[in-house]
């Protein structure tokens, strides 16, 4: 196997999984509190923050990764406070890495979480505050376990992009081996590099049966859980 | 325990201004959809927050927008009977069943899992899914469920207007059964005359978001003005003792006195019931009638004639049974110069009386 690939390249791979772990468990109640906000919030500003979480989708990824530069860099106002109050620095780390792929993330955990909690029927809810629940004990006992098929299909494509980003990523915290070279950066660098293109290859086809099992396993679970919900 | 609501709310053009009391057994909020009936229900659960009103269950203020109390829904202690069930679909019968129990107050009186599930015929259904139930048991766990929750009033919300005849035939004797069992006030909406007949001890009848009538059942309905399809579905409402059932599948009661002589009715000599009579059945005649197929006669005094809109006239008779109505055309109405405080014989055929209009009393 270590042929197969140089240890740099497995470096990126265990990178790329450790960014898009991360990425993943950091957007699951982000992403979740705010698709909640979303679907069933009547509050100001509500067309605001719906276009705030889309904003990675739509901008160019590496306006995404300059905003984060601006915002979260060692120079940046909420980059220095992260460092001076927990003493976590994002910069040219993989830490940045991982909240690059997060935010690239994040419209779309929202989106699969905001349509799957718009399908859950409000009177169902209504039913169990009659009962006796308060809204949070309603979100966790009739709200959460009927939205966890679009929460699954969320995570994945969460993981997914975490293992793929590549804008924000390199410009947020440039390609540095072992430290912020995910999979895609590393691919990069090997088309870049003379004799590079097989190792390049080979990683894609990795990156590409990754990605594949993530959505397989998502699959077989939401089915498990919608055979639950619809079922005898 | 009394129910008191005094409400005021505005949705758009229609307006709910609504008062009246629910004393002990089954209040039935009566009138055509849209007369503000689960507005009503909906403001008692909290579920809608009126413009004003006082909504106070027993010594418990649910809501008083002048002193500024808004309980929340979860506060408010009510078993809520939906319209179409509302069961959670991801868990088991026994779980939707438990619901409510979970957060009930530790303390609070409470019925028996076993009972209920006893009282509702649910025993080989605790371990299904809602998905696979069909609509009446879907049902008879939505009751269920409400009981289970501790409390202190049930509201239900047309609980059987998604199900047809024979379900409903299965679940109205589990709500006559509440009624009787459970000391908590029930506030019921309908809009069927034989559902509110069999059920109500109290009836409110609505129209536009305002109360026309309340009072005892038999009293209110036998006032045609309130009824939501007007003369065409009015009827009485009698209360009657079983006193044998005959080889030839007759019935005997008796109703202050009076014999009538039903189809097999589903009670044991003793019991008593409650009969609607619906109007349309009832013929009147002058002299008690001989050599009639029609086997029940009750003599009265006239007590109103009620013209209606169209050729027909609602006759009101007190007799010795209670209060019946007469449907009759105006024009025999005046040709057998009928007048209030006459004596006429109301005569009723067996077969009139509808197996769902009888119910237990």
């Amino acid at each position: 196997m270590t042929d197969w690939l140089s240890p740099a390249e497995w470096d990126a791979v265990r990178l790329s999984l450790r960014v898009a772990f991360w990425a993943t468990l950091i957007n699951l109640p982000v992403g979740i509190a705010l698709a909640y906000a979303l679907a069933r919030g009547r509050f100001p500003g509500r067309g605001l923050l719906n276009v705030a979480v889309h904003l990675p989708l739509i901008m160019p990824p590496v306006v995404t990764g300059y905003l984060l530069l601006l915002g979260f860099g060692a120079r940046g106002p909420i980059g220095a406070f992260f460092e001076s109050t927990f003493g976590l620095s994002f910069a040219f780390r993989w830490t940045g890495a991982a909240l690059a792929a997060g935010v690239m993330a994040l419209p779309f955990m929202v989106r699969a979480v905001r349509l799957s909690i718009e399908a859950v029927d409000p009177r169902l809810e209504q039913a169990a505050a009659t009962l006796g629940a308060s809204r949070l004990w309603v979100f966790l006992t009739v709200t959460f376990p009927l939205i966890i098929p679009g929460i699954l299909a969320g995570t994945v494509l969460t993981f997914a992009k975490g293992m793929g980003e590549f804008g924000a990523t390199i410009t947020f915290v440039s390609n540095i081996p072992g430290q912020t070279q995910t999979i895609p950066l590393a691919i990069d660098l090997l088309l870049e590099t003379p004799g590079g293109e097989g190792r390049a290859a080979r990683l894609a086809a990795l990156s590409i049966a990754l990605a594949a099992s993530a959505l397989a396993l998502s699959e077989w679970l939401s089915r498990r859980v919608a055979a639950r919900v619809g079922g005898q | 325990m009394m129910l008191d609501v005094a409400l005021r709310h505005s949705l758009g053009a229609f307006t709910l201004d609504a008062q009246f009391r629910a004393p002990p057994g089954v209040t039935v909020l009566f009138g055509r959809s849209g007369s503000g009936k689960t507005s009503i229900v909906n403001a008692v659960a909290g579920l809608l927050m009126p413009d004003q009103g006082r909504i106070v269950s027993g010594d418990r203020v649910l809501l008083d927008t002048a002193a500024g109390v808004r309980l929340k829904p979860h506060g408010r202690r009510l078993g809520y009977i939906f319209q179409e069930g509302r069961l959670f679909p991801h868990l088991t019968v026994r779980q939707n069943l438990c619901y409510g129990a979970w957060f009930a107050p530790k303390g609070a009186a409470r019925a028996d899992l076993a009972q209920v599930v006893d009282l509702l015929g649910l025993g080989a259904l605790l371990d299904r899914r809602p998905g696979a139930l069909s609509g009446g048991e879907k049902q008879r766990v939505a009751i269920g469920r409400a009981l289970l929750s501790a409390p202190q009033l049930i509201l239900a919300d047309e609980p059987l207007a998604a199900l047809d005849e024979a379900r409903k035939a299965e679940i109205l004797p589990y709500f006559e059964r509440l009624r009787d069992a459970a000391g908590v006030p029930i506030l019921y909406v309908s809009h069927s005359a034989s559902e509110v007949a069999r059920l109500a001890t109290t009836v409110v009848a609505l129209e536009a978001g305002r109360v026309i009538a309340q009072g005892p059942a038999a009293e209110v309905l036998s006032n045609p003005a309130v009824l939501p399809t007007g003369a065409r579905d009015a009827g009485a409402v009698l209360s009657a003792r079983v006193i044998a059932h005959h080889d030839d599948g007759l019935s005997e009661l008796s109703a202050g006195g009076i014999p009538l002589f039903l189809p097999r009715v589903a009670a044991n000599p003793g019991a008593s019931l409650r009969i609607r009579i619906a109007a349309h059945d009832v013929i009147l005649s002058h002299t008690r009638p001989e050599g009639l197929s029609a086997l029940n006669i009750l003599p009265g005094l006239i007590h109103e004639i009620r013209p209606g809109g169209g050729p027909g006239a609602i006759v009101a008779i007190d007799t010795a049974a209670g209060r019946i109505l007469s449907r009759v055309t105006r024009r025999s109405a005046t040709t057998m110069g009928l007048a209030v405080g006459q004596d006429v014989h109301a005569v009723v055929k067996a077969v009139a009386v509808a197996a769902t209009d009888i119910g237990a009393g």
